[in-house]
């Protein structure tokens, strides 16, 4: 028998429920005498079960999820490494987790430091003078890093640049934050060895040109052997120049970005810094910047006063507040913890065996598939399934085969430069026994593709679901759970003791 | 792939088709094979002027998404509403059926210059060369 | 310490098999004047034992570590059943990503799209979204969604708004494009509301309850909006909304909103969780992930992300938005709160909010030199206007373990001597006592 998965919805009914509350303490007196005027709801069709329903009811889904404490999780520029557990327990201490972000400084000098502390560190990490951790996001990073590059800008009468030039291999939340800043975008080809080339860049350099937007090492986990330069050009044409840090475990302890002529990165803390994805957030994105963008940055800044840290919005020239408060604090602590557990020589192994790890793979891989980039790679590495294209298999089909040998999938067709794109990376926390069983699950498929290519067509057999029609969810847009039967009449509820 | 010659087609993998000084325009049996399903079609108002080889709609697919480009410009006569609620018939009947707009052209002659079935299948292929 | 597992004879099998001799040949296409030769001086590494010391002593140094909390303003003490913390910390939930492989997704997805359900039920909208960061930047999305369907750039903020929201607007938004109605006894008066409508207005936003906490009216500012052609975008509480109707019942056009209070410690402010809902006429606009109802190859129920060629990986600078990712987890959260919470739990919370609230204000306005600033009706919070600054009453508070409320006096210098202060179902009649005698002792002497 297969019975269907039901919904919260669909489970439970009146009188299921969950914890219950303390008796109400205070005369309980009509809301309608509280709330004179006010329009009220008559319904609420929330789900009705008891707590045992709920726990029965997400377990239940759990088991449904592929994730890192199960297996491997190679998603190219997601970084899916180990999330240490001691971060979580750090982060969920009460003091930090019923800290206000609205009290008075001297009654949160704690949240304060522990900011203050991840700013000073991560400055040091990437060779930049100030930090600010406020981005929730990646992608709100790179929007707060182009705000800033605009807001130098304009204080020096050039507001008329407003050209950020992209690599054809960039990340689509570049161009996304160029246009959400008044920007335009132009996208420069990359060279033939999937690098910046020097030449077009100089051509696409003008008076126009607000930032250059970079990726390092880019999307093909390619380093830019000639950065240097690159970045001289852009600052020789006014523009400044931006690193996109989803990168950053590649380089952490071996490299500092501010060393390499950059003016403004991002930092995804989610991923070099190890906090938990969460199944797609919370994430945080700080900046960092050279001395000259340190003015701008967003408001509220900390500062030393009589001993205490304070937060202070006065900055004249910031470009305002980009979160409600403080950013994602929660994963600020995980962060920090991670950055004091590991210690500098720690941090160094981590780019030592994400790189480590990426080559191994790579060469393990690559009489497999193909290699469109031969030379030793950084963090990450693309393959391309091209060559099954002849046994009527695409990269797709391979991502889906894999579930079945109980590890993650790739990233997929990204970069657009490469055809049929397999974006692979490891971390540093996989062991060799891992990688070498990821390995031999790829060679499998591979064989599979020539000698049974209906077995890849067909998977993912062994998941929970088959393959999902994402045509159907696009055209027939259920975004909710919609009652099959009508809807219960308001006065049936009048009864129960809310009101 | 089929390629009829009762079309003319551009570079852009849009038909057109000349009936009665009004030109149906549509997408080629090529170009929805490289969408995959088609999950909406976003289209202009009727009486709207469209320019030659500017967009005047956006195709979706389930992860990719194309603008459409007029093969001639003109003022749109009629929109493909069916399409609303079943865009996949772009999918399954492409010369037919799946039709999006059509429009009155300004300078009719223009069509001629449209590609021929053979030079447009030229270019497919050579584009997968 | 590192959390890498690898012996030095791994380490050599793995150069051999890549075919260097030493790992720095693998870095070869790096200059060699950037590369360090000794790793950044950073504090660390500390052990386990180390860390907990040291973080054990910051968090205490915190006064909400042991302090009783009378703070809102947008962030909320609220009660998390102990059930929310087993689940949503789960390792499945927790160190899984984005749904981009949905069949080893279903648990992630599938409770996505119960959020989305429960966010669109309480909103009273067609459609929500799997989340955003914070209500703040949901206001700004919000904005230019209004700005992207009107064709229009003017944004009118109405009434006592979250002085935090309008900064962040202004951050994202030209500063000049926006324009604030001010609040009339903490109100938004239609009268005032109307002049400062145009044909240039994308949209009109409100907060219900505002920050003051007072309840607005809702139908009223929509009629007004689209009198102008604007759409109408409420930021909502999400308890409130157990009691209140809902804005898409009077024809809100968009409601978002910050969802912390749903199962979500304050956090110092974030993670928060901001929730997006709309009519379903504005979704291919709409910003963010959202999962759509599917089936598999075998016609059994499943979910997927969908319509994600309105998002940044695909669309790239013709994106909707360029957020990434959503707030997986605090979503989460929300979603198993309001499930354990359910429909008579959820209300029963908003009404011990509202009792208790209404006994702490009228409790304290009968305290000599204390009263009440608005005499609107309040959902939880309310404005006191104190006989000394507002800052004296919280240094009174921190003595006797209560943080009494929020001095407004940090955002305008003339509201120097208001406090904010928010009542959830958490604060026992003792607890509203305890404020009560340190509200006295703030303002003995005076007058």
């Amino acid at each position: 028998m297969n019975l269907e998965r039901r919904l919260l919805n669909e489970q439970g009914g009146p009188g299921h429920r969950g914890p219950g509350l303390p008796a109400c303490d205070v005369p309980p007196r009509p809301l309608a005498e509280l709330l004179p005027g006010a329009r009220l709801r008559d319904e609420l069709r929330l789900p009705q079960v008891s707590e045992p329903e709920v726990v029965r009811h997400f377990i239940e889904l759990s088991a449904l999820n592929h994730h890192v404490d199960k297996g491997l999780y190679p998603l190219g520029s997601c970084t899916m490494k180990h999330n240490p557990k001691i971060n979580d327990e750090v982060a969920s201490l009460p003091g930090f987790a019923l800290a206000h972000p609205l009290a008075d400084d001297e009654s949160i000098q704690g949240a304060i430091r522990v900011m203050h502390d991840l700013q000073r560190a991560l400055a040091e990490i990437t060779g930049f003078a100030a930090v600010t951790t406020q981005p929730a996001a990646g992608a709100q990073g790179e929007l707060t890093g182009l705000l800033l590059i605009r807001a130098w800008h304009r204080s020096r009468g050039e507001a008329s640049r407003r050209t950020v030039i992209v690599p054809d291999s960039a990340h689509g939340t570049n161009p996304a934050s160029v246009r959400l800043v008044g920007y335009e975008t132009m996208t420069i080809a990359s060279g033939s060895h999937g690098t910046v080339d020097p030449e077009a860049l100089r051509g696409a350099l003008s008076a126009e040109t607000a930032a250059l937007m970079l990726t390092v090492p880019n999307t093909l986990g390619l380093f830019e052997p000639r950065i240097l330069e690159v970045a001289r050009l852009a600052h020789e044409a006014g523009a400044q120049v931006y690193l996109d840090g989803a990168n950053l475990n590649a380089l952490v302890g071996h490299v500092r970005p501010g060393d390499l002529g950059f003016d403004v990165m991002h930092i995804n803390l989610h991923k070099t810094f190890s906090t938990p994805h969460g199944g797609g957030g919370p994430g945080a994105g700080p900046v960092a910047v050279a001395r000259h963008l340190e003015p701008f940055l967003p408001v509220p800044v900390i500062v030393e006063r009589d001993g205490l840290l304070r937060l202070s919005s006065d900055r004249p020239g910031s470009i305002g507040r980009v979160h409600g408060f403080h950013g994602n604090f929660g994963i600020l602590v995980r962060a920090l913890t991670y950055i004091l557990t590991l210690g500098p020589q720690g941090l160094r192994g981590v780019s030592r065996n994400a790189i480590l790890n990426a080559n191994y793979l790579m060469r393990r891989l690559a009489g497999t598939y193909e290699l469109p980039h031969p030379e030793h790679c950084m963090h990450e590495f693309v393959l391309s399934g091209r060559g099954l294209k002849r046994y009527g298999v695409k990269t797709l089909d391979v991502a889906k085969r894999l579930l079945d040998f109980g590890v993650h999938a790739p990233t997929v067709y990204f970069p657009l430069i490469v055809e049929e794109a397999l974006m692979i990376e490891p971390t540093e926390t996989e062991t060799l026994d891992r990688l070498d069983h990821f390995a031999a699950a790829m060679k499998r498929i591979a064989a599979e593709a020539r000698e049974s290519p209906q077995l890849l067509l067909d998977a993912p057999h062994g998941t929970p679901l088959q393959r999902l029609d994402e045509g159907r969810a696009a055209r027939e847009l259920v975004l909710r759970w919609q009652d099959p039967a009508p809807a219960p009449s308001p006065s049936a509820e009048t009864s129960s003791t809310w009101r | 792939m089929v390629y009829p010659d009762d079309v003319r087609y551009t570079a852009e993998h849009e038909w057109a088709r000349l009936e009665g000084g009004v030109v149906t325009v549509g997408i080629t049996s090529y170009a929805t094979d490289q969408l995959g399903d088609v999950v909406f079609v976003e289209l202009p108002e009727v009486g709207r002027k469209v320019e030659a080889a500017k967009t005047f709609g956006v195709v979706e697919a389930v992860k990719t998404v194309s603008d459409l480009f007029a093969p001639l410009g003109g003022e749109v006569v009629e929109v493909n509403t069916a399409l609303a609620d079943n865009p996949a018939l772009v999918n399954q009947e492409p010369f037919g059926e799946g039709w999006m707009i059509r429009l009155r052209p300004t300078v009719p002659a223009d069509y001629q210059k449209l590609l021929s079935s053979v030079d447009y299948e030229r270019l497919v292929e050579a584009q997968h060369a | 310490m590192s959390y890498v597992g690898r012996t030095v004879e791994e380490e050599r099998r793995m150069l051999e098999a890549i075919g260097v001799d030493r790992f720095e040949d693998l870095l070869a296409a790096i200059p060699r004047e950037v590369l360090l030769e000794q790793p950044p001086p950073i504090e660390g590494p500390l052990s386990e034992i180390e860390i907990r010391r040291r973080f054990g002593r910051l968090a205490r140094s915190n006064d909400a570590d042991h302090s009783v909390s009378f703070l809102g303003g947008g962030v909320y003490d609220h009660y998390i059943p102990a059930a929310v913390n087993a689940l949503a910390m789960r390792s499945e939930f927790a160190t899984a990503y984005t749904p981009y492989q949905a069949e080893v997704a279903q648990g992630t997805l599938t409770a996505i799209f119960e959020f989305q359900s429960m966010v669109a039920e309480l909103t009273g909208m067609e459609v929500a979204n799997a989340s955003l960061y914070d209500g703040a930047t949901a206001a700004v999305e919000a904005a230019l969604l209004s700005r992207a369907h009107t064709g229009r750039r003017r944004v009118v903020v109405a009434g006592a708004f979250h002085p935090h929201t309008i900064e962040v607007l202004r951050t994202y938004l030209d500063p000049g494009d926006l324009t604030v109605v001010a609040d009339r006894g903490g109100q938004c008066a239609p009268e005032d509301l109307k002049p400062a409508l145009g044909p240039e207005v994308a949209c009109v936003l409100y907060q219900h309850p505002n920050f003051f906490g007072l309840i607005e009216t809702p139908h009223a500012m929509h009629t007004l909006a689209h009198e102008a052609g604007a759409l109408a975008v409420a930021c909502c509480d999400p308890i409130a909304l157990a009691l209140l109707e809902p804005p898409g019942t009077s024809g809100a056009d968009i409601v978002v909103g910050e969802g912390q209070s749903l199962g979500n410690p304050p956090s110092f402010g974030g993670p928060m969780l901001g929730f997006f809902a709309c009519r379903q006429a504005l979704v291919r606009r709409m910003p963010g992930r959202l999962a759509a109802q599917t089936v598999d190859r075998q016609g059994r129920r499943g979910f997927v992300l969908t319509l994600q060629t309105r998002e940044q990986h695909i669309r790239r600078e013709k994106a909707t938005s360029n957020i990434c990712t959503n707030q997986g987890l605090i979503a989460l959260r929300a979603t198993i709160y309001l499930a354990l919470m359910g429909r008579e739990g959820l209300r029963e919370v908003a009404a011990l909010c509202v009792r208790k609230s209404h006994h702490a204000a009228e409790r304290a306005a009968a305290l000599a030199g204390y009263r009440l600033v608005h005499g609107g009706p309040f959902f939880r919070e309310f404005v006191l206007e104190c006989p000394v600054d507002a800052a004296r009453v919280c240094g009174q508070g921190r003595r006797d373990g209560v943080l009494p409320g929020v001095d407004l006096g940090r955002f305008r210098p003339e509201w120097r001597r208001w406090l904010l202060v928010a009542v959830t179902e958490q604060r026992s009649v003792e607890e509203i006592d305890a404020w009560l005698r340190v509200l006295e002792r703030a303002g003995e002497g005076v007058r």
